[in-house]
């Protein structure tokens, strides 16, 4: 034991002794595993942005949009189909898998109040879009199927929208101008932040879909919608969801057998699956590159191992002419190498957290340090130090004493 | 029964050494069967021209190189077949070195180096601490122990190398030309305390080719092209 502290004494002597080479070895090591935690945590980040973004869309969701109708595979702008409100009534009532159905309809709007103003985003929805987005009011209350069928000119607004027309004062009751048809405000949704998108989710404004058509949208065609957002009753339902509403839409639109889809149905379960696997892949990659600086860290160690063991033959041929064995020699080396790759890894760690905190702050990326990706990190280094540092290590126990001692 | 047998059996017995090197081509026969004992409390010079193998036969001796042929007891066991890790406890345990470069690692103290053979012999660290102050006190350094080699002169340099070599209590001392780097007044002090050590009953065996030197050996033992062509006694001491 006292042997082991005493070649450990030895190591730390010997690294200090040439203190700007041990500090330019571990450089590799520190970058290696600064990179490796930094590139983790950014693709982490990213993946609890997706992550984010699949739950705050709501989970098991599809789509379903005016696409326009293609013809061998050429889009012809002229056959699109709209999507109306009674579409979206008809899915809810014919398609048993459905949950939740919200038609939605998008204006972009000046909102007046008093002497205030505000550009925001109107939508027009129906009382399931509450559902599917778990929305909920923190006064007053959200719009019901009574606004609905009344097209009652109230609604709901987000707390950026209470903020910069109202302030910090009470909100219900009043009234509001959206694009000059006055609403009344019945309720304040809840704050629900940044959205993974970095759009503000706070700055809108809920009113009912009839209300909308008729007193927001100049378009041509009555009652037609921008999308319908579909929530399926379980997950287990996505597929069957596709081919109920597929075919129902196609009824309606009444398509032959043969005849190409004139509108789009997007399953964005599965497309934001596929999102942040690409997600993980991403991340995947980037730990791959920066381990493999890593590994270039481990080499450059092993480079000034053996530099430093033919540098001090002689030292080994003293040691080992009074006594040292060949296993004292083989660990006197081995334990400087895992020195240098241990404390390069330990400050590589430091430095991949402070890397980390620098993108989340000055880029915006959102990051998220792994546990995982650190106990990889700081394993792999002392990995690195044993695996590069073996090889000078025995090359130094193998000298033969004579030979080392008549080093110059 | 031991201490009898011990003192039987002579501290160093080579038998027809032979040593071949064939870097280079033809080999060279640096020993051509060799053969002499050595008894324990000799002190014995090994001299000769360069090229003589008397070098040679001190890393024999000192358990650096082994012999191509022939048997060498060392202290009653063959060690000549021993492999590198045996060799090294035989280093530790039996033998002292003192070079002529001196040989101390240059960033350890006085005191460190000392200690490094108890390091590999398992002593503990206090141990270790208590054994090198002695052992410097006893060659006269006892002011120099945190001091580095860089720091002192040769002859305290040799003294501290001499001191190494006694902290294992190893029964013998090798030293190879241990005045070759050092000044008169200085070499005669490192050789009135290898005589007094001698005196205490360790072996020495010491290379040199400078007479002054092996006068103060007890016996000398001559080599040439590999072989020993003498083995000369003082006089006075046969009465012994």
């Amino acid at each position: 034991m006292s042997e082991v502290f005493e070649t450990l004494r030895t190591a730390v002597s010997s690294l200090l002794s040439n203190k700007a080479r041990s500090l330019l070895t571990m450089l590799g090591v520190i970058i290696g595993v600064g990179a490796v935690i930094a590139m983790v945590a950014i693709g982490r980040g990213a993946a609890i942005q997706m992550e984010g973004l699949i739950s705050g869309m709501g989970s098991n969701m599809v789509i379903l949009l005016s696409g326009a109708g293609r013809s061998g595979g050429v889009r012809q702008s002229g056959s699109s189909a709209p999507l109306l409100l009674s579409d979206a009534v008809a899915i809810k009532d014919e398609c048993w898998s459905v949950g939740a159905v919200a038609p939605q309809v998008n204006v972009g709007a000046q909102l007046i109040y008093e002497n205030r103003n505000w550009p925001s985003q109107v939508t027009g929805t129906t009382p399931d879009f509450f559902v599917i987005r778990a929305m909920t009011v923190i006064t007053g209350r959200l719009l019901d199927d009574e606004d609905d069928k009344s097209a009652a000119k109230v609604c709901v607004i987000g707390q950026t929208v209470a903020r910069e027309l109202f302030g910090g004062s009470d909100a219900i009751g009043e009234s509001i101008r959206l694009n000059r048809v006055p609403f009344e405000v019945v309720g304040v949704l809840s704050e629900k932040g940044q959205s993974s998108m970095g759009q503000d989710q706070d700055d809108t404004v809920i009113v009912p879909i009839t209300t909308a058509q008729r007193r927001l949208t100049r378009s041509g065609i009555a009652g037609s919608v921008n999308m319908i957002q579909i929530q399926a009753r379980d997950a287990s339902m996505m597929n069957a969801v596709m081919s109920e509403v597929s075919g129902l839409m196609r009824q309606r639109h009444r398509l032959d057998v043969g005849q190409e889809d004139n509108f789009e149905l997007r399953n964005m379960t599965q497309m934001l699956e596929s999102l942040s696997q690409s997600t993980r892949v991403m991340s995947l990659l980037l730990g791959s590159v920066a381990s493999i600086s890593l590994l270039v860290g481990g080499i450059g160690i092993m480079n000034i191992m053996l530099v430093s063991v033919t540098e001090r033959t002689r030292e080994i041929g003293i040691r080992m002419a009074i006594g040292a064995r060949a296993w004292n020699i083989r660990t006197q080396f081995l334990l400087e190498a895992l020195l240098l790759s241990l404390a390069g890894g330990f400050i590589g760690i430091l430095l991949g957290y402070a890397a980390s905190y620098g993108v989340s702050s000055f880029l915006k990326w959102p990051t998220e340090v792994s546990p995982g990706a650190v106990a990889l990190a700081a394993g792999f280094s002392a990995f690195v130090g044993v695996f590069f540092g073996f090889y000078p290590a025995w090359k130094a126990s193998r000298l033969r004493p004579i030979d080392a001692l008549r080093f110059e | 029964m031991a201490d009898l047998e011990s003192k039987s059996i002579p501290i160093i017995e080579v038998r027809d050494i032979v040593k071949i090197y064939d870097s280079g081509g033809s080999p060279l026969r640096a020993l051509d069967g060799v053969t002499f004992r050595i008894e324990r409390g000799e002190f014995v010079a090994v001299m000769g021209p360069s090229g003589s193998g008397k070098s040679t036969m001190m890393n024999t001796l000192g358990c650096l190189d082994s012999p191509t042929e022939g048997s060498y007891f060392l202290d009653g066991r063959d060690v000549s077949k021993l492999s590198g890790d045996d060799l090294s406890e035989v280093r530790n345990k039996k033998l002292g070195f003192v070079f002529q470069g001196f040989n101390l690692l240059p960033r350890a103290t006085a005191l460190d180096n000392v200690a490094l053979p108890l390091v590999y012999a398992g002593v503990s660290g206090g141990e270790r601490k208590r054994i090198a102050k002695e052992a410097l006190e006893r060659v006269g350094l006892a002011s120099r122990l945190t001091h580095r080699p860089n720091q002192m002169s040769g002859g305290q340099q040799q003294r501290v190398a001499i001191a190494r070599a006694l902290v294992c209590k190893a029964p013998l001392i090798l030293a190879d030309e241990p005045t070759g780097n050092l000044d008169t007044q200085t070499s005669i002090d490192i050789m009135n305390l290898l005589t007094e050590l001698s005196k205490e009953g360790k072996t020495i065996v010491l290379v040199t080719h400078e007479p002054d030197i092996a006068k103060y050996a007890k016996r000398v033992l001559r080599f040439k092209d590999g072989k020993l062509t003498a083995d000369e006694r003082k006089e006075q001491d046969r009465g012994e």
